[in-house]
């Protein structure tokens, strides 16, 4: 998996709370059997009209927010749905860092398994950073992961929590199943204690 | 097993305690649980991804036999014996065909009498078993917790993870308990309750834990109308939903074909299941089953949900700034009008069908209302059974007649509108009256319009051409709707 350290990237603010997998990402997309080219179909209901041209209204389609890769959001983002299309296409749109007041459970594990970062701050603390944004143009963040720290140019300077070993899987971009396998001998343990038989040499998954 | 036996003496423990413990593979304090997985459901959308990984790594699949996979989500509902004309959709059901045989993993195909959507097959199957870990790359995996299995959603890298290693990475969740006390009046089913419990706690209120259903509502339920709650559990946010399994549940899977060889001894442990005396849930929320009336989703997350009686909410009428963008965004959407009854919404199409409400029951309840009626004029309506089991038991009863006669389509099994990946979709403004589970913005096509209900209250739209209170409605031939009683057919 990619590591995560720092980044500091143009913020889009998305003022709309429950924005759920099927925005994100929406099913007619779900049929490619890759993992990747899914960013431009990131939130396509909303992003583009009828006709296919860009919808002017949609906020990520502000000229001033191109090439944004932090995304500001509100309550419960990426309900809905388990598919890991919807980082996959935050991934590939190019955003790097999610920031919001609470997201699903699935969507949130999610991110994590894509090298994506997901900060949950109070409701307050996203209220100022939705102000912020409104009222700075081409507002930027820095993330600094080691330290657990956003900075803006304009004096912040808010601490975030994140799970220690979610922290140190991301800094150093360990892979999952890696870690697990190094337990290979308990999974097998666990196994002959349920009586189950053990696996040949040729049928382990290392 | 073993790990957990001391602590089984030691203090009472919640069901869902109970079913952690006896997975813990391993566990180091403050990290994720590493637990075992006893049963992982494959299906074509989500696992290309996670088998092409193992593929580049060169990994195995390491407990085939706990694995099984079947296509639902992108399937035709019409004739099965034609070619998939979609080819997007043929490759994907194709690659599930091609990744099962390379990995040795066991597939229910389309010509498969079984084959049907993955939560309803795994049921009817007998694979799904109290104190189980069961998970799928799809979040209505919860489905599975109504027999007191551990179930929930997971993402691709996690399919993956368990393909390889038959484990997975866990934070142990909360546990709430929701306590459903009373009977639930007639004409109420189990998606009304969901539904009415989604809408006090809100799409989000249940991030984080897993909730356990309890109380005498609960219990007195069907075994198919358990799953009907727990499947909607994940609306609410959960991880997953819990019902401590009980003799209907045992009753249910026996003699079905994964049942335990040795039943009587799979009993035994069953039995130790549910929930001790004195155990303690991190939260506990009570309702009263004779409050909950015939409900309606009138927004666009099934927690903007109201009473058949009720009429469209005023967003001005909300206290938080943040709900009331929500409720007047969702209204906008739906295009309702704030103080419009809920009965006066007309409708252009009705879905019966889906992983909430496409089992046999659900089928029975809504041919019993449309039975010596018609279809209004101005609705299409299709009825999708949940499972080719489902379907032929329906037929074998005759219930593919009553809907025919009625001017329903009958369908072959699959997801089909629920999420609107095969042919069946919504035009851009048509509106629905769907017994599925989710009510976004665009989920049934782009552009549509999605109220959430029970399949009798979908029955009956369809009739009127708009929402009614199914407990007025004037039943013309045979009985109101089959008794929970006979709710285990092993079909
Ligand atoms: S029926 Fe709907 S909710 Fe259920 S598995 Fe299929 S798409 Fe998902």
């Amino acid at each position: 998996m990619r590591a995560f350290t720092q980044h500091t990237g143009l913020v889009a603010a998305m003022d709309r709370s429950n924005v759920d997998t099927d925005q994100i990402i929406p099913k007619q997309f779900l049929k490619r059997i890759e993992r990747t080219g899914f960013g431009a179909f990131l939130f396509f209901d909303w992003r583009f009209l009828e006709d296919g041209t860009p919808n002017p209204e949609f906020e990520l389609n502000c000229p001033d927010l191109e090439g944004a890769s932090i995304l500001l959001a509100r309550q419960n983002f990426g309900c809905g749905s388990s598919r890991e299309h919807a980082p996959w296409a935050l991934d590939d749109y190019g955003f790097r860092i999610l920031i919001a007041p609470s997201f699903a459970d699935i969507f949130y594990n999610n991110c994590f398994q894509n090298g994506l970062l997901p900060i949950v701050l109070d409701a307050e603390v996203i209220e100022d950073l939705f102000t912020r944004a409104n009222t700075y143009p081409g507002y930027t963040l820095s993330v600094q992961l080691a330290e657990n720290l956003i900075l803006d140019d304009h004096g912040l300077k808010q601490s975030f929590e994140i799970d220690p070993f979610r922290k140190h899987c991301l800094l150093h971009g360990l892979d999952d199943i890696a870690l697990t396998l190094e337990h290979a001998e308990r999974i097998a343990a666990y196994e002959a204690a349920r009586g189950m038989p053990a696996l040949s040499e040729s049928g382990e998954s290392n | 097993m073993a790990a957990s036996e001391d602590t089984a003496t030691t203090r009472p423990r919640t069901l869902f305690e109970k079913i952690w413990d006896n997975h813990v593979v391993h566990h180091e304090p403050n990290r994720q649980t590493l637990l075992y997985i006893d049963l992982q459901l494959v299906h074509e959308v989500t696992s290309p991804q996670a088998f092409e990984q193992l593929r580049i790594e060169g990994r195995r699949v390491r407990r085939p036999e706990l694995t099984v996979a079947t296509p639902d989500h992108n399937v035709p509902t019409s004739d099965r014996s034609l070619p998939i004309a979609d080819e997007i959709a043929r490759t994907q059901i194709d690659t599930l065909r091609s990744n099962c045989r390379e990995f040795g993993v066991r597939i229910y195909d389309l010509q498969d009498p079984e084959q049907g959507i993955v939560h309803i097959i795994g049921p009817e199957l007998g694979l799904t078993q109290p104190g189980m870990t069961i998970v799928c790359g799809d979040s209505h995996t919860s489905t599975h917790g109504a027999f007191g299995a551990l179930a929930f959603g997971i993402g691709t890298s996690e399919v993956q993870h368990v393909l390889a290693t038959q484990t997975l990475r866990q934070f142990k969740p909360k546990t709430c308990e929701i306590c459903v006390e009373g009977a639930l009046a007639r004409g109420v089913s189990a998606k009304d309750l969901v539904l009415y419990i989604i809408g006090q706690l809100t799409s989000a209120g249940g991030t984080g834990y897993i909730l356990e259903f309890t109380g005498s509502a609960v219990r007195s339920l069907s075994m198919e109308q358990r799953m009907t709650v727990c499947n909607m559990a994940i609306e609410a946010g959960a991880r997953g939903g819990l019902i401590a399994p009980d003799e209907i549940t045992y009753e249910y899977l026996r003699g079905r074909e994964f049942a335990p060889e040795d039943f009587e001894s799979a009993l035994e442990r069953w039995r130790q299941l549910p929930t001790d005396e004195g155990a303690v849930y991190d939260r506990v929320e009570r309702y009263c089953a004779g409050d909950i009336e015939p409900q309606v989703t009138w927004g666009t997350n099934p927690g903007q949900v109201l009473s058949v009686l009720d009429r469209v909410p005023d967003p001005d009428a909300t206290e938080r700034e943040e709900d009331r963008k929500a409720a007047a965004a969702a209204i906008e959407y739906m295009a309702l009008k704030p103080g419009v009854p809920l009965t006066d919404i007309e409708i252009d199409r009705v879905f019966i069908g889906s992983c909430t409400n496409g089992r046999i029951e659900d089928l029975r309840a809504a041919a019993a209302v449309v039975s010596g009626y018609r279809v209004a004029d101005r609705v299409g309506a299709m009825v999708v059974p949940g499972s080719g089991p489902v379907k032929r038991q329906a037929e074998q009863e005759g219930l593919d007649n009553i809907f025919r006669q009625s001017g329903f389509d009958w369908r072959e099994p699959g997801c089909s509108m629920c999420l609107a990946m095969n042919p069946d979709k919504l035009e851009p403004g048509e509106r629905c009256a769907s017994t599925s589970n989710r009510n976004f913005e665009g989920r049934q096509g782009k552009g549509g319009r999605t109220h959430l209900v029970s399949p009798a209250m979908a029955a009956a739209a369809a009739i009127k051409g708009h929402f009614v209170d199914i407990r007025d409605w004037n039943y013309r031939d045979g009985v109101e709707s089959a008794s929970p009683a006979s709710a285990t057919d092993k079909t």
